[in-house]
């Protein structure tokens, strides 16, 4: 193999058990979003984009889906013949093998593929994220700071640094303290999940942690808080722009409403930055003469015939006459019948909607969410 | 998976679409929102299990060489097989022999192959054809040789430029008939045959040294008597695209869900070139009826009848009407266009008003400003 400056290492194991109904059959990584792709498109599409042409995506989670998704990494230019992308699920040894114990220990278990590539930095990321970032732009900060460690952190609202991995910076974004979902946090400066190290010290700390019967094996509950104590050089690195974790049926709705803003904070159409996904070879939509389209996102393969407001609708999602869609997510190849109202709503791929079925409601604080390949009739009207 | 190589035969008889052909070739026009005419043609190959295609190119091919690439994208790019991409050779004395010589040239394409049946196609006629059941038809017929029909009303479509077939009750071709020397039936031969190798080879070895130009002129309809050539009937959606007008006649009828779902869908799907452009954004000003639109599109304005390609931007108050605007179009705000065709990258500036007329649309050539 030939030696990279920097690789990275994609922990897309999460199991996304927020996301309820869409995570029974695959990993959150591979949940649908934005019309067209999966959430782990973001990630891999920053990675090529980034110029970063050797990933390894570390599965654990129902990782069928995802394998196939990811396959030789075309779409995203990394059908590479020295590195591209390789999937790396939990593997068993002669002396036994076991499941990624966290995030560090992921890492820690595939040692052998990072050392094929003698990298100088490895970037570490998951795949459960919506963001675009130039991650060639932290690597730049990484090395002009001299840092043995960086972490890429955002401002968040403060109500909710408790969610997060919070730090504390100098005037010079030197790291002086990291707390891990702090009851009381001190600032608002949270820890995307996004880490650069330097290899040598990154693999002696992965050593050091294996060896601590004590440790949860994770990045932001040891890793980052022992190589803190014992005085490496850590610095921050801020990004501006639009992230957001899609955890939560709530939050990934939330996230496909963004996209339908005036001015979408997050940018899809960016000719230098296009997010690449795995294409469905679909026409054109169709939208008929009894058809109203506003505010909405609409993928290829649709046939629409109602009214379809401020919602997103995946490929091959076809739409009867007199149906009303409004403020919903609506994922590949469901099937709307005639006269159907959605309000706020996420409908599952593959799901059939028959004729008057009514679902949400305009006034309705939560989210409804129906799952994949189900069968909904008018006399159902489910809960959230 | 069928016993057949394929070949595209562009090298000749492609007929020319004025400004749309201007700087490409006729298989490289962009069709049906996000497709090129030969993406049709060799869909229909590769999705019946055709895994070697080669492409008898001619002039103007950049575009359509940059399209095609690898052929990764019809899943042609392989160690075995694959896409071939054979440009014109001139015979010695330095001038073109016609589509016998490219076949003349390119022999071990078809020496080296051990697929017994050769699918010759031209690539205007834009269709979803199962090329299994036409070799499963060719193959139990015992024929030497299988043409592809479709029978058209004469009274709507136009069968004018078009050969057509004199089939007889045993399914066996008679005749062949040029339209533009005299009539014949409403079976319109699709220009695509089956036949197999060993006679493709013996033919083309035995034309050229006759000095023949045309195979299917100067070879096929003049000795239709000596083989059994067998007829086989289409029946899906067929788009004869040999000139701007029916271009666009071709184009519009896509705005029939039937024809769009015949087309696109059955019996399998169609492959282009990826362009990784997000779903189609409508803003809350635009209004939209009857019509395609493809991923990419900014559609701020109003858009009825139309068919808009790719990454095209339609800014507030613009307002096209039975239009074809292909790839990265910009229309301004307020413009009006009706009855055009804009060919890829056309900017129309503020206020413009463009029309064409209702059967003959007026046609703006790549990278306009207006």
């Amino acid at each position: 193999m030939f030696k990279k400056e920097c690789i990275a290492m994609l922990l897309a194991g999460g199991e996304g058990r927020r996301l309820g109904l869409l995570t029974q059959r695959l990993a959150k990584p591979a949940v649908h979003f934005g019309g067209k792709y999966r959430i782990i498109d973001f990630t891999l599409s920053n990675c090529s984009n980034s110029g970063i042409d050797t990933v390894g995506v570390l599965t654990q989670y129902q990782p069928l889906v995802l394998n196939s998704h990811i396959g030789i990494g075309s779409p995203w230019d990394l059908d590479q013949k020295n590195g591209g992308v390789t999937v790396l699920p939990p593997f068993v040894e002669q002396n036994g093998g076991r499941w990624y114990k966290g995030t560090a220990n992921a890492i820690y278990q595939n040692l052998n593929f990072i050392e094929q590539y003698d990298p100088q930095y490895v970037l570490v990321i998951s795949g459960d994220h919506i963001y675009k970032m130039d991650y060639s732009l932290m690597l730049e900060h990484h090395k002009a700071q001299q840092a043995e460690a960086s972490i890429a952190v955002i401002e968040v609202p403060i109500q909710e640094a408790s969610r997060f991995g919070i730090m504390s910076v100098d005037e010079e974004l030197r790291i002086t303290e990291f707390e891990e979902k702090p009851k009381h946090p001190k600032n608002n400066l949270a820890s995307m999940g996004i880490y650069i190290f330097n290899w040598d010290v990154l693999r002696s700390y992965l050593l050091l942690d294996e060896q601590n019967p004590d440790s949860s094996n994770d990045f932001g509950k040891d890793v980052i808080p022992r190589m803190l104590r014992e005085g490496r050089r850590m610095s921050a690195y801020r990004f501006q722009g639009y992230w957001k974790d899609v955890g939560t049926v709530e939050s990934l709705w939330e996230a496909h409403m963004d996209l339908l803003a005036e001015k979408p904070e997050l940018d899809m159409y960016e000719p230098e930055w296009k997010i690449y996904a795995v294409n469905p070879n679909q026409p054109p939509h169709y939208i008929a003469p009894t058809a109203r389209v506003q505010r909405s996102l609409v993928n290829e393969g649709c046939l629409v015939y109602g009214t379809v407001e401020h919602s997103v609708l995946f490929y091959g999602v076809h739409v009867g006459a007199g149906s009303h869609i409004q403020d919903a997510v609506i994922m590949p190849n469901v099937k709307i019948g005639r006269n159907v109202t959605i309000h706020k709503a996420i409908i599952g791929a593959g799901t059939i909607i028959t004729d008057d079925a009514v679902i949400g409601s305009p006034d309705s604080p939560d989210v409804i969410l129906i799952g994949e390949n189900d069968y909904i009739q008018p006399a159902i009207i489910p809960h959230s | 998976m069928p016993n057949a190589i394929g070949v595209i035969n562009l090298a000749i008889n492609q007929p020319l679409l004025h400004e749309l052909t201007y700087s490409r070739s006729t298989a490289a026009v962009p069709f049906g929102g996000r497709y090129r005419l030969i993406d049709f043609v060799l869909s229909n190959m590769v999705n019946c299990g055709v895994k070697k295609v080669a492409v008898f190119t001619n002039n103007n091919s950049r575009s359509l060489m940059d399209h095609l690439g690898s052929g990764k994208e019809w899943g042609l790019d392989r160690k075995q097989g694959g896409l071939f991409i054979l440009p014109p050779s001139t015979i010695p004395n330095g001038t073109f022999g016609g589509d016998l010589q490219q076949f003349a040239a390119n022999l071990d394409y078809f020496l080296r192959s051990k697929e017994k049946y050769v699918i010759i196609s031209s690539s205007h006629m834009v269709c979803n054809i199962d090329f299994s059941d036409v070799m499963r038809s060719h193959v139990r017929s015992g024929a030497d040789l299988t043409l592809i029909y479709k029978e058209l009303n004469s009274q709507t479509e136009d069968l004018s430029d078009s050969i057509t077939l004199d089939v007889g009750l045993n399914g066996r071709v008679r005749a062949m008939r040029d339209s533009h020397i005299e009539q014949g039936s409403n079976k319109v031969y699709m220009r695509m045959m089956v036949i197999s190798k060993e006679l493709l080879v013996d033919l083309v070895k035995r034309s050229v040294s006759q000095n023949y130009y045309d195979l299917l002129r100067h070879v096929i309809m003049r000795n239709l008597d000596r083989w059994h050539v067998n007829a086989y009937e289409y029946k899906g959606y067929l788009g004869i695209i040999n000139s701007i007008t029916n271009y666009y006649r071709n184009s519009m009828n896509l705005l029939k869900p039937e024809n769009w779902h015949s087309l696109f869908f059955c019996p399998s799907v169609i492959y282009t070139k990826v362009k990784d452009e997000a779903p189609a954004i409508y803003s809350e000003h635009a209004r939209v009826t009857n019509s395609l639109i493809a991923n990419g599109c900014i559609v701020e304005g109003t858009v009825e009848n139309s068919i808009l390609f790719r990454g095209v931007k339609v800014h507030r108050g613009a307002i096209i009407r039975n239009s074809i605007i292909m790839q990265k179009c910009e229309i301004e705000a307020s413009a009006i266009l009706e009855n055009v065709i804009l060919d890829k990258e056309v900017h129309v500036s503020v206020g413009t008003w463009l029309e064409g007329e209702k059967l003959v649309p007026a046609v703006y050539s790549k990278k306009s400003v207006i």
